[in-house]
This record gives C-alpha cells, structure tokens and sequence, in this order.
C-alpha cells in the first residue's frame, strides 16, 4: 500500500512546472512534494498563511510560530512569504495557484468533487478545500482508486460536493485520467493493471485514449 | 497619550452573556491566550465565536509537541462557554464534535477564505462580498449563520454566492508586537485572522507579545493602524512547548 501511494505521488511530482506555485493538501498530496524534481522549482501555499513551505520541524528547528494548515510545527524556505488569511486565499481565488493536489471520497466523470463531508458522521468543516478547488488553475486528485473496493470514481456523486466540475486530473495507483468535455479519458495505465482491471474499478464510463501510454510496474 | 493598557480582566469586563465575539488564531498559533483565561476567570457563557477554528484541546497537536493544556478558542469549549461557532474547521478539537453531540453547542462552517473576506467586508465597510466559492454546494443551498437564506449573483455569465459582512462585539487579537497606541505585527504565521478582525467588532482588544513605546520602532513595521484598537493588555507569552 505504502508503495501504490508512492506510484502515486511519484507520478503527480510530474506535473508541476517549474516556476508553479501550488497547495498540497494532507496525507497523500503532502508525499507528493518528496518527488519533484531538482530542476524544477516549486513554491510551496500553506493556506494558513505563507508561500515557501518546507519540511517538518524538528525540536532543532521548531518555532512555535510557524505551523502548516494541519497544525503541525514545519520549517520554510528562505523565500518564504508570510500573509494572513484574506491575502492567503486572495491569492487563491484569485487563479495565482498553480495547481492543488487534494485527496477524494467520490469524483464524478464530470468533474465534481465530493471531499469533506459524509452526513450523519463527524463533522470536520471544508477548512480551505472549497476555496482552493474553486480558485486553483488546475485540481488534481491523487488516490487509492477504490475504496475496499467500492467505487470513488462515478457516474455522479453521491455526497455532497466540495465543488462541481472542478476536477482536472485523477491520478490512482491503476493509472491518469483527465476529466474532458466527451467523458473521462483514461490517459495512462500501469501494465500490472489491465484495461478489465481499471474499467472494472471505475463506476462510470472510461474513454480510451488513442494514445494510450502504459507506464512500467516499477514505477 | 491616550491610555489603552488595561489588565485583561478590566478588558474582558464588559463582556456579557450570549454576546459574540471573534477571536484571532489558525489551531490557536496566534490565539490571545491571556485574554481566554481572563474570559474563562470571569464565566460568560452562551457566547457566539468566530474564529477559524476550535482551538486545540489539552494533549494537542498529537506527538512530541502536544500541549498541556487547551489552547485559544479551546480554552472556552473546555469551559462550555459557547453555544455557536463559527468557522472553517471544527474537526480538530473533540471537544467541538462532543458538545454538538449533547446538544449544547451548534455551529456555522464557513469556507475558510471567505471567513476572512466576511470578517474584513466587517471591518471596512462593505455591504458583502461576491465569490465563486461554494456555488453549487451545500454553501448555496444551507442558510447563514444568522439564519437568511443564500442570495446567488450573475454577473457576465459567471454565478457568485453574496456573502453578507460578519460583525462582533468585541474582537481579541495576537499581535507578535504593538505599540502602546496600538500600532501592531504579527510574525510568521500567526498573522491568519488577526489583521481582518480589527475593526469588525464594536471592540477590539490586543494582547501582543511585546509591547514598545510609541515612536521605538520604525512606523514600517507595523501592518495594522493602532486607531482600530481600542484596548491592548499586556503579558501574553511566547508559547511554551
């Protein structure tokens, strides 16, 4: 499991270009930041308030007046830019992030995003979710691509939505998908998985494309 | 020289039952300690929060910088002091999830980057803010936290939720430094909700970790004009891991 949320996280390290400033939210989008590449320079949003984030704190390094948007104690970049709430999200909605990688309950082939809520169970509140995929250039959900084996990839969300069609990209240990006008397109598949395999875990309609990449099981 | 310094019980004494109030801090880093413990000292009850979140409960964050005690809003949950809060985020503290189950405490969430912008509508003036966050969400289709309904603009083809102004009575805020006209700072990331909830409540109280006399240090420093500031009290603390 360890390994599938590496592929993962290896493969959404791709996207960024260099020179993107981006918002990695927690758990698995915050692994992706181990895989970008040296020569691309990326700029770290921690919504609750700088740009330039960078690793966890040690009891060397800590400072109690820095911690990331999950409240832990983490270090910056010398780069870093400090602001508060309303310049944090300013610059959000206002399209100047790159791209937001965020975690999924359910995805619809459309696009919508169900992520912070699942009524009758506790309640945890949308933080700064609905505001980032709202205002990133580009959403990218990296995630196991089922859950025990249910379906998180649908036809239509049955929770309710962090945002509609706000999706770009989901990226699962089976493969890239890229949510289009036509449907979604499956882009990229590792060769331990087969078309069967995919289409059988995907609750909605999958288009092929042509140029179908098969990306190597060691990756 | 007008004098603003007040202990923080002389601050927090007009402080009434049932009043709302909003208090500065992201997971209590930047959170007023001395004026929660001077609230918690004088018992009020059945407040109104807004605030980015719960605070932290005692034993928070998890690992090997947890704290020993409750920290800012957490303070006046551990308490039962408040009967609504309003905010982005209420699944850190469990305090908040226990009283909502008992019933005695009910909430408003509020996507975090329009908290600010409702707060800072507030402060300077604006009669409520457009946004394309939360359209076509449980944001468009559930009532405010005073209880109206969503209103919806088009503009140019594109729909934004109005988001009507967040007032308060009284606003306690962290500043890193001040000075004794109010002129203040906040470091690093302690700034979050501390700038826009000056000026949206009737009253607004600082209590910055360091305090200067007027004129020491270079006007540059300071982010927020000291004329929104009504009471600065002083011996808030560096937190102590």
């Amino acid at each position: 499991m360890a390994d599938l949320k590496a592929r993962i996280a290896k493969r959404c390290a791709k996207e960024f270009k260099n020179g993107d400033f981006v918002n990695l939210g927690i758990g698995l989008p915050t692994m992706v930041a181990n895989y970008v590449p040296d020569d691309v320079i990326v700029t770290l949003h921690s919504e609750n308030g700088f740009a330039g984030l960078d690793a966890a704190a040690t009891a060397e390094t800590l400072d109690v007046d820095i911690i990331n948007s999950g409240g832990q104690y983490v270090t910056v970049l010398p780069r870093v830019k400090y602001f508060d709430t309303a310049d944090s999200f300013g610059l959000v909605r206002g399209g100047h992030v790159a791209a937001t990688v965020l975690g999924a309950m359910e995805v619809a082939e459309n696009g919508d995003l169900a992520n912070w809520i699942v009524p009758g169970k506790k309640v945890a509140g949308m933080g700064g979710a609905m505001d980032l995929v709202c205002g990133a250039r580009e959403v990218i959900i990296t995630m196991l691509h089922t859950q025990k084996g249910n379906h998180k990839i649908l036809k239509k969300c049955t929770l309710p939505l962090t945002a509609p069609k706000c999706v770009n990209l989901i990226i699962t240990e089976m493969g890239v998908m890229r949510v289009t006008d036509k449907g979604l397109v499956l882009e990229e598949r590792y060769e331990d998985y087969s078309l069967d395999d995919i289409k059988a875990a995907t609750g909605c309609d999958l288009i092929i494309a042509d140029d179908l990449k098969v990306l190597p099981a060691e990756d | 020289m007008i004098n603003k310094i007040l202990t923080a019980d002389e601050a927090v004494a007009g402080v009434k039952d049932g009043m709302t109030i909003m208090v500065g801090g992201f997971l209590a880093t930047g959170s007023p300690e001395v004026l929660m413990d001077a609230l918690v000292r004088k018992g009020v009850k059945h407040l109104t929060v807004i605030a980015n979140d719960g605070g932290l409960a005692e034993g928070q964050p998890e690992g090997e910088f947890a704290g020993k005690t409750p920290r800012g809003v957490g303070k006046l949950l551990e308490n039962h002091m408040v009967d609504h809060l309003i905010a982005s985020h209420i699944g850190v503290n469990p305090r908040i999830n226990e009283q909502i189950a008992e019933g005695t405490l009910r909430y408003t969430l509020v996507p975090q980057g329009t908290l600010a912008e409702k707060i800072r509508a507030a402060a300077y003036g604006l009669g409520g803010v457009l946004t394309r966050t939360g359209v076509g969400t449980m944001m468009e289709t559930e009532k405010d936290e005073l209880g109206r309904d969503k209103k919806t603009i088009e503009i140019e083809g594109v729909k934004y939720l109005l988001e009507m102004p967040l007032h308060a009575d009284y606003a306690f805020i962290r500043p890193s430094i001040a000075d004794k006209f109010g002129n203040y700072m906040c470091a690093k990331a302690t700034k979050n909700f501390n700038y826009v909830m000056a000026g949206a409540a009737d009253h607004t109280i600082i209590a910055p970790e360091k305090l200067v006399e007027i004129g020491e240090m270079d006007p540059d420093t300071f982010a927020v004009a000291g004329v929104l500031v009504d009471t600065i009290v002083e011996g808030e603390k560096p937190w102590q891991i």
